[in-house]
């Protein structure tokens, strides 16, 4: 009984957040709504007794990705009010496509629930850890996924410096590999001979 | 009671915001990658509550990969915004129709 109050109140959130994300004016404010739809479902997610998967939601969305993403909205220099000009115009289109998607997505549920019901699942024991068991089947039977998961992050890493890594002309760079080759014999220290000068003041020829 | 129906309704209804946000904001393309994220989420959900309600931690192994790769998408997606918009000064949708770089 608890858990459904605790159901319908975080569902009614998230709903909520998702609707302010694409309605939100300042973009900043979106971002935040997506950070509240993901604490939201991370929520809902320990409901389901998931409770590795909804801290690293967590951990890497709320804390990674949507950092990355607030600070992209607030280092570029966007004109919101341009950029929603066609807001009411797309109105109708938008709802008109979401009640369509809506309506397959609910008819399949649907018809799915009256054919086949799945029964209610018993709660872990206590004893019971969620990251153990993920654990066990991730390092057995999707170690090669798992490895190509870590391939594609470090594709992302250097594609992401790459991308945006640019020389500005006129900075000043450290060039190592020069600093290495010099030597104490020439590169360093260079002698300069300059003839004395006369004292001045002093004895005339 | 909560039944599998009742997430699989709150995840159908996730998705279908979403799309709708990708229609109503199709000029801002930060807007548009947000939906994406959203439209994972809802995805994701569905995965967990299947995973729970068979019984089977597949389920949960596969949102473990969708979120990595929604990190590593976001990420490049995010670097290739950036780069738009030093050339361009602008990251309206509908002012990409040039292949000039």
């Amino acid at each position: 009984m608890a858990a459904t109050i605790v159901f319908i109140v975080l569902a009614a959130i998230l709903i909520g957040a998702a609707l302010g994300v694409i309605t939100a004016r300042n973009p900043v404010h979106a971002a935040l709504f997506l950070v509240l739809a993901f604490v939201t479902s991370a929520g809902l997610w320990l409901l389901l007794e998931a409770e590795f998967l909804a801290l690293v939601l967590v951990l890497v969305y709320v804390g990674a990705v949507m950092v990355l993403f607030l600070f992209v909205v607030m280092m570029l220099d966007i004109d919101s009010v341009t950029l929603r000009q066609g807001f009411v115009r797309y109105a109708p289109l938008g709802v008109v496509v979401a009640v369509i998607v809506l309506l397959e997505i609910g008819y399949v549920v649907w018809t799915q629930k009256l054919g086949v019901t799945f029964g209610t699942p018993l709660p872990h024991p206590a004893a019971f850890s969620n990251t153990r068991e993920l654990g066990n089947v991730i390092y057995t039977s999707y170690v090669y996924p798992f490895e190509i998961a870590a391939v594609i992050l470090l594709v992302g890493i250097i594609a992401a410096i790459t991308l945006t890594l640019r020389r500005r002309i006129g900075t000043r760079h450290q060039d190592p590999a020069k600093q290495v080759r010099v030597s104490a014999k020439h590169g360093r220290i260079r002698i300069v001979k300059m003839p004395s000068e006369p004292k001045p003041g002093g004895e005339s020829p | 009671m909560i039944t599998l129906f009742d997430f699989l309704a709150l995840s159908g209804v996730l998705f279908a915001i979403s799309v709708a946000g990708v229609f109503l904001n199709r000029k801002n393309l930060i807007l548009l990658l947000m939906c994406i994220e959203l439209m994972l989420l809802a995805v994701n959900f569905n995965f967990i509550a299947f995973s729970r309600y068979l019984n089977d931690s597949a389920g949960q192994v596969f949102v473990f990969f969708i979120l990595t790769v929604a990190a590593a998408e976001s990420a490049i997606g995010l670097a290739i915004l950036v780069v738009l918009f030093r050339n361009r000064r602008s990251i309206n949708v509908e002012e990409m129709d040039s292949m000039k770089g």
